[in-house]
């Protein structure tokens, strides 16, 4: 356990050094969020409420959804495909470690990272901006807060076996890309799931990316009542046990037919 | 002559090392094309709930989003330089391309293609034509020629706003992350522009003038005769800001002192 600590300390320290980079990070995160938020005042123009949610809780929602983003984002399927390709991954697989299991203490201390020195200054500087309503009880800044740690779990999970298909497929920069996009639209960060069409809400039930912005943006922006809360952390709980098995099913798989491409 | 049979030879040598990982080839163009469906899908989905957006239809919507595609293409292919600094001011790079026999900005554009980008204008071009014909939109016979000089506009705008910022590279060599920043201003240039406020309008009509990439130049094809003038703007505003970029580049390359050994 000792080791995987030391691996999000190791990161965690590694991103404060680079902290710069994060202020125009902010800044870009603002922008969609600006972008987004006269978009949806021009949607919702005299409506005063769209499937449930006001013109307030949109805002909220798109800025929580974004904000959210900066914690449970991150490239580690990328690292996993530059490692792949470099040959480092020999190394790593000789190491007295679980090579995905550091991955993801990697990505959470990334994540860490992200969280205090994005997400809340962020939040701040958006709430500053747009009109924007905080929940107010303590309960809810709780199941959120879970909520967003299976976000980042489910989110990593399908980062890993992104990254993993670079055993197969050599060069997968469009693959990477192309999941990102579909992360954004099924995950719930563009559009609240309760927009779509009844047929494509059915359809995304039985997929996991809503578990990865839809649900905690929504615990948020207070759009669910406390039996749909609990209903939705348990969805997310579920996806996070499911998708281990695709992820070992795999790993094994890639570790028989492991080629060093170099290194 | 020469700067044409350059662009061939380094158009011929960038197919032919693309085609070498075809897979990964085609997932790029499938990538970018999964975009486009994904903003697609957003629009189409946020008019299952409104009927109009400030007066615009979903169709018009669509059209203007289809043909901010094409520029947008024709820019992403050749002026692939948003890593300019790290690239080559920071790897000293720049040196090399000074000794080279063209203009500096041209043998960076022509490192830099990227072809596959430019199936955008086929997926533009598809979208304009369906939200054109269920608008019943009707051409004159000049309107092709039209279509061509405001996307070249388009292209020209948002060109010349990524070439002033690589430039800044010449004078700070500090790291700066402005230009993502720039592709997530860009998308503003998608939707009609009388969604935003008073300022964030002028900033995309004079600073940065990413609304005519998008609705200025789209609002003629759809017959908005209040934005006319906007739209024929297009090309001056593509043509003297990518002037003045190219201005501001030159003056770049002057004070350029190159990175170390």
């Amino acid at each position: 356990m000792g080791k995987y600590l030391a691996m999000i300390r190791m990161r965690f320290l590694m991103m404060l050094a680079y902290r710069t980079d994060y202020y125009t990070g902010i800044l870009i995160y603002s922008i969609n969020i600006g972008a987004y938020y006269f978009l949806w005042n021009a949607i919702y123009g005299e409506k005063s409420s769209i499937e449930g949610l006001s013109s307030m809780q949109m805002t909220t929602y798109v800025a929580v959804a974004w904000m959210a983003r900066a914690f449970y984002f991150n490239n580690i399927d990328r690292e996993i495909a530059t490692e792949i390709k470099d040959g480092k991954v020999a190394i790593e697989m000789i190491r007295p470690y679980n090579y995905l299991g550091m991955k993801t203490m990697q990505g959470l201390g990334e994540g860490i990272f992200r969280f205090f020195f994005f997400s809340i200054p962020g939040m701040l500087l958006v709430a500053f901006i747009f009109p924007i309503e905080l929940p107010h009880e303590p309960a809810t800044w709780g199941m959120f807060g879970i909520s967003l740690l299976f976000s980042f779990i489910i989110n990593t999970q399908i980062n890993l076996l992104t990254g993993i298909t670079t055993f197969f497929l050599y060069n997968n920069a469009g693959l990477i890309r192309a999941k990102r996009v579909i992360i954004d639209l099924f995950s719930g960060l563009l559009l609240p799931i309760s927009f779509y069409p009844v047929w494509a809400q059915e359809v995304m039930k039985y997929l996991p990316f809503q578990g990865i912005s839809y649900v905690p943006s929504m615990i948020f922006t207070n759009g669910y009542s406390s039996g749909e809360i609990a209903m939705a952390l348990l969805q997310q709980l579920i996806w996070c046990i499911i998708l281990i098995i695709p992820i070992q099913l795999l790993w094994i798989v890639a570790k028989k037919q492991l080629i060093i491409q170099g290194g | 002559m020469f700067y044409v049979s350059m662009f061939f030879q380094y158009v011929s040598q960038y197919m032919k090392t693309r085609l070498q990982y075809r897979a990964d080839f085609f997932m790029e163009i499938l990538s970018d094309l999964l975009n486009q469906v994904v903003n697609l899908v957003f629009i189409l989905v946020v008019f299952g709930h409104t009927q109009f957006l400030s007066g615009w239809s979903r169709e018009e919507i669509i059209f203007i989003y289809g043909f901010f595609l094409i520029p947008f293409a024709l820019f992403s292919a050749f002026f692939n330089i948003w890593d300019f600094n790290d690239r080559y001011i920071v790897k000293g790079e720049m040196d090399r391309i000074l000794t080279r026999p063209i203009h500096s900005l041209f043998q960076v554009i022509l490192e830099r293609i990227e072809l596959e980008a430019l199936f955008g204008v086929v997926t533009g071009l598809i979208i304009i034509f369906y939200s054109g014909i269920s608008l019943d939109l009707q051409l004159a016979w000049y309107d092709p020629i039209l279509f061509i000089i405001f996307a070249l506009g388009g292209a020209l705008a948002y060109a010349a706003i990524f070439v002033a910022i690589a430039s800044i590279g010449f004078w700070s060599d500090a790291k700066t992350s402005i230009m993502p920043m720039m592709y997530n201003i860009g998308n503003y240039g998608r939707y009609p522009v009388d969604i935003y406020n008073k300022v964030i309008r002028f900033v995309l009509t004079w600073v940065l003038p990413f609304a005519f990439v998008g609705v200025y130049p789209a609002s003629y094809f759809l017959r908005k005769e209040e934005w006319y003038a906007y739209a024929f703007a297009t090309p001056v505003i593509g043509v003297s800001f990518f002037v003045i970029s190219v201005f501001i580049w030159n003056q770049g390359v002057k004070r350029y002192r190159g990175a170390g050994n």
